[in-house]
């Protein structure tokens, strides 16, 4: 049914043209009308999504839905969207997202809503297009406005230090992507193509590579973000409104994944090899230090924030482990490297649900309480057992607990490390270890002991709203946990694909 | 010499232009003061019917008329048409803006339509002599145009300085234009270029000759655009200058610099491109640096613009300097998407200035958001356009120019430019910021009448329609020099 109809830009337009009529609805009127509005728009893009997802056949690795059409003949830059299996489970990721943080600020947002939910929105349908995008400068185009809504969310609706904050952010991220420009654009001097395939089969030199790769690497690296350019994520997060965090955390560092898969690996696979030590190296510090780091946080969604870090470390540990296990000619057959890709992008989506759960939690209490100080709370559990439930489970997650979605992609990586060397496993299996202490202890200083004081006291349980919330992630969590395989499957063509291409050398 | 071998035709536009300059100027001699408005719609009907006339007679080719020393050909066309629109912008935007200060006078609008025959002069110059005209009869309206509020302290001193400098600017372009005289024997431009091919390409004592007058019309166009290091005018001009006339001489004469250094640099010393192209490439490489870095530190909100223009003269230049077709083509398209951007910014000023309020620190933006959504979005649209962020004008307007660098591989140059941008987009975040997240100190809502908004809003609606659609003003640029 959905064959003749041009998907994919339904799905970009469909939030933005949406979020444009959200913004002209004003803020004068009834804030209730425009919350259905949004909610409205925002499922309704969910449901053409999945779409995607059935008519989606798992067999080939080509692009899906395509759609191509001239935009600027003078630069042959064309209208062009595409899917393959790395980045349909990535747009429904998002726009499932976006319902959920369309229904945390329902009530909260008291200030100028209408601006709110339409900065969402419209934040929504480019983050679809960036993942859709097949044509470079296409891309680029969304994965610069994608700032620009966030840039406001943070500066307007965010806490005390929201400007330093949203400056911090933006500019970090538009220096990281004006290098990625150039290199871009020297491609299309080189093979006079923008589109993103005929990038892939572009021969280039080791050192014309060396140079693309760490121009996309500051790109990509900021928004992932990786040690030691992860600044001002903490920054970001503690500021940003709950929603904001949570697109934050859930989409747009995925964004940062899969530039590496889209653009980096496949376009410069020679020097992707060559300096895959380096990316190695800064996902395990990630992975260890930020961990640590993680540990001492006073502030709960600073804590989230740092654990985010280290989990995106699995994500770019997982995709560059890939040449080592290579290295040795007894794995070079074996599935090693597809595991390790596909634990990636497991890890990728598990971590958009659980950290937008801990975002959501932290929203949750910070709604309550006004403080996201963990030594504020104390016995939550006497006055709040529903969310105290959610919460230990969503902490489990985090930890990575069997049975939980943050299990699957992290195992799949280690195991996959195993191949390439048995100290990556082994720093890269620590996490365990450091997940389950940082976000347990959080839990257990938050949640149980004592009632610390009379506002833990006069806290009160999860309204409806906030359990449709939590209940849909837990399930969301719970399945991709015990049956990631639907997700693996749609994958699978694209992944061996992909795997075939960045062996086989460019120069 | 008959009549018909003057080709009157072609410049019809200008002809026109300039009778209608004198004839209000008689008009507005006998109109008491409250009927002023008769001025300003006699002054905007002849920029329509101008515009019109432009319209209907695109030109065909290479037209000459008035023997040879006027050339009508594409990118006329194409400059004095954005030329006319943008100078209407301008007049829209100022009227209320004069009014509330006493100073809405016929002098301003007869100096205005004669500042715009002069840029279309420039644009059509095909000898060196009326290239020069043209731009004298510009900068001398403008000299006047900013003492035009004559009590005002700071615009006498902005004026004064505006004189000097771009007196001295001249006297260097008639300098060099006279030994460029000297070595090729022509004042046509198509002659000089042919006696500049065969010198340089001699590689005789005379090559000196010719590099030393590039020199001077080089620093002459350099003082004229505003780039570093002949920059210094720009700020206290801007700055001066009632905002109605900064609008005036930050917006069109820049499409008519342009048009000045391609009838120059590229058309008659073409021959010498490997040697200019030194030159603008410290030019260009100083304006992005000293434009960007500088302006950070202004509170001004009409400093800031001036210093932005000067890193977008740098992005300009650098267009220019690729020296291909692609590399012109990049430019205008930059002068072009610039005008309409800086044009929208002072409007923006104007909206906000009322009597006896300027409205032109950068602090009284704060909280425009609350006050009015709808044009602190306009604005935001229009910073973040200057700063290239997509989806606005600005953001293809620096990708043709770097792609038209990368092209001469010149790669490096690409790396300066985008890395003085991130400098740059600090300041004009700093302007959506106070918008958006300061709150207004000032809360009363904004006043201005319909044609005002309306004009404002195409404005900034046009740079986010080119932002969507870039490829039909491309394609323009690019017709034009293929």
């Amino acid at each position: 049914m959905f064959a003749d109809l041009p998907l994919l830009s339904l799905l970009v337009w469909l939030p933005i043209i949406g979020g444009v009529a959200v913004l002209l609805s004003g803020d004068k009127g009834d804030a209730n009308g425009v919350r259905v509005l949004s909610l409205v728009i925002s499922v309704a893009t969910f449901l053409l999504s999945i779409g995607l997802y059935t008519g989606f056949d798992s067999s080939t690795s080509s692009m899906q839905f395509v759609e191509k059409h001239a935009w600027i003949p003078a630069f042959n830059i064309n209208y062009h969207f595409g899917v393959d299996g790395f980045s349909m489970p990535l747009i429904i990721l998002t726009t499932f997202t976006t319902i959920l943080v369309v229904l945390a600020g329902w009530e909260v947002i008291k200030k100028k809503p209408a601006q709110y939910l339409a900065a969402f929105l419209i934040m929504e349908g480019l983050m679809v297009a960036v993942f859709a995008a097949l044509d470079a400068i296409f891309f680029y185009v969304f994965w610069e406005a994608m700032l620009v809504p966030m840039f406001i969310l943070i500066g307007v609706w965010g806490g005390e230090r929201r400007v330093y904050a949203t400056i911090k952010f933006f500019i970090y991220t538009f220096i990281g992507s004006v290098f990625m420009l150039v290199a871009l654009i020297y491609m299309y001097y080189k093979g006079g193509s923008f589109a993103i395939l005929d990038m892939h089969a572009l021969p280039l030199t080791l050192n014309e590579q060396i140079l693309i790769f760490l121009a996309f690497l500051a790109a990509f690296a900021v928004k992932v973000p990786m040690w030691p350019v992860h600044t001002w994520l903490p920054d970001a997060h503690v500021e940003a409104p709950t929603g904001g965090s949570v697109i934050l955390a859930a989409i747009m560092l995925k964004i940062g994944g899969y530039g590496f898969i889209r653009f980096s690996m496949p376009i410069t696979p020679d020097a992707a090899q060559a300096l895959d030590w380096l990316i190695i190296l800064m996902s395990l510090v990630a992975v260890v230090y930020i961990g640590f780091v993680a540990l001492v946080q006073r502030d709960m969604k600073k804590l989230v924030a740092y654990s985010s870090i280290a989990h995106m470390g699995f994500v770019t540990l997982g995709l560059f482990v890939v040449f080592q296990i290579w290295e040795d000619p007894a794995n070079a057959a074996g599935g090693g490297a597809a595991l390790a890709v596909e634990g990636a992008m497991i890890q990728m989506i598990s971590h958009g649900f659980i950290s937008g759960a801990m975002f959501l939690m932290i929203g949750v209490l910070y709604d309550r309480m006004h403080t996201r100080e963990i030594s504020a709370y104390g016995g939550v559990v006497h006055t709040m057992p529903v969310f105290a439930g959610f919460a230990v489970f969503f902490a489990m997650a985090n930890a990575g607990l069997p049975g939980t979605s943050g299990f699957v992609g992290e195992f799949m990586v280690i195991l996959a490390s195993f191949q390439a060397n048995f100290w990556y496993a082994f720093l890269a299996a620590l996490t365990l270890i450091l997940g389950a202490a940082y976000t347990l202890w959080m839990v257990k200083r938050v949640f149980y002991g004592e009632i610390a004081n009379d506002g833990v006291r006069a806290l009160k349980d999860l309204n409806s709203r906030e359990f449709v919330i939590m209940a849909i992630l837990a399930v969301a969590v719970l399945v991709l946990g015990l049956w990631p395989a639907p997700v693996i499957d749609v994958m699978h063509a694209t992944v061996e694909n992909f795997l075939q291409h960045i062996a086989a050398s460019k120069l | 010499m008959t009549l018909e071998s003057l080709n009157i035709a072609i410049a019809l536009p200008e002809i026109f232009l300039l009778v209608m300059a004198c004839l209000i100027l008689i008009v507005d001699v006998f109109l008491p003061p409250e009927k002023r408005n008769l001025t300003y719609v006699l002054t905007q009907l002849s920029l329509l019917v101008a515009l019109f006339l432009l319209l209907n007679n695109p030109s065909e080719g290479r037209m000459l008329a008035f023997n040879d020393l006027f050339v009508q050909d594409a990118m006329a066309d194409a400059l004095k048409l954005f030329i006319i629109i943008i100078s209407f912008g301008v007049f829209v935007y100022s009227r209320e803006y004069l009014q509330a200060r006493n100073i809405f006078k016929g002098e301003f609008y007869v100096l205005g339509l004669f500042s715009i025959v002069g840029m279309m002069l420039m644009v059509s110059a095909n000898n060196l002599l009326m290239l020069y005209l043209g731009l004298e009869l510009l900068s001398l309206c403008l000299y006047a145009l900013v003492a035009f509020n004559r009590d005002n302290g700071n615009a006498s001193e902005a004026a004064m300085k505006y004189f000097i400098l771009g007196a001295i600017a001249s006297g260097m372009l008639l300098y060099g234009m006279s030994i460029l005289y000297g070595l090729s024997g022509s004042l046509q431009l198509s002659e000089i270029a042919e006696a500049v091919m065969q010198t340089s390409q001699e590689g005789n004592a005379q090559r000196i000759g010719l590099i030393f007058a590039l020199v001077f019309i080089v620093v002459a166009l350099a003082f004229k655009l505003g780039a570093v290091p002949f920059h210094m005018w720009m700020p206290d001009v801007y700055h001066g200058s009632p905002t109605a006339v900064t609008a005036l001489i930050g917006t069109a004469p820049k499409l008519a610099g342009f048009a000045m250094i391609m009838r120059l640099l590229v058309e008659a010393l073409g021959g010498l491109q490997a040697d200019w192209q030194q030159m603008i490439i410290v030019l260009s490489v100083l304006s992005l640096a000293v434009g960007n870095i500088i302006a950070i530190a202004q509170t001004n909100l009409k400093r800031m613009l001036a210093y932005s223009t000067i890193s977008h003269v740098g992005f300009i230049m650098l267009g220019i300097l690729a020296g291909t077709s692609e590399g012109y083509s990049s430019a205008m398209f930059y002068t072009i998407s610039y005008a309409i951007m800086s044009l929208g910014g002072f409007g923006i000023i104007m909206l906000m200035a009322r009597q006896g309020f300027e409205a032109d620190k950068i602090t009284d933006l704060a909280g425009l958001n609350q006050r009015s959504p709808w044009f602190a979005f306009i604005m935001m649209v229009l910073m973040l356009s200057m700063a290239g962020v997509p989806p606005t004008v600005g953001f293809w307007a620096k990708l043709a120019v770097l792609t038209a660098v990368v092209e001469v591989d010149l790669v490096w140059m690409a790396i300066i430019a985008v890395f003085f941008s991130i400098i740059g987009i600090f300041y004009y975040l700093r302007i959506i910021k106070v918008m958006y997240f300061d709150d207004a100190v000032d809360t009363r809502p904004l006043e201005c009448g319909r044609d005002m908004q309306i004009a404002l809003s195409t404005n900034g609606l046009a740079i986010l329609a080119l932002g969507f659609y870039p490829a039909a003003l491309m394609s323009l640029c690019v017709s034009v020099f293929s």
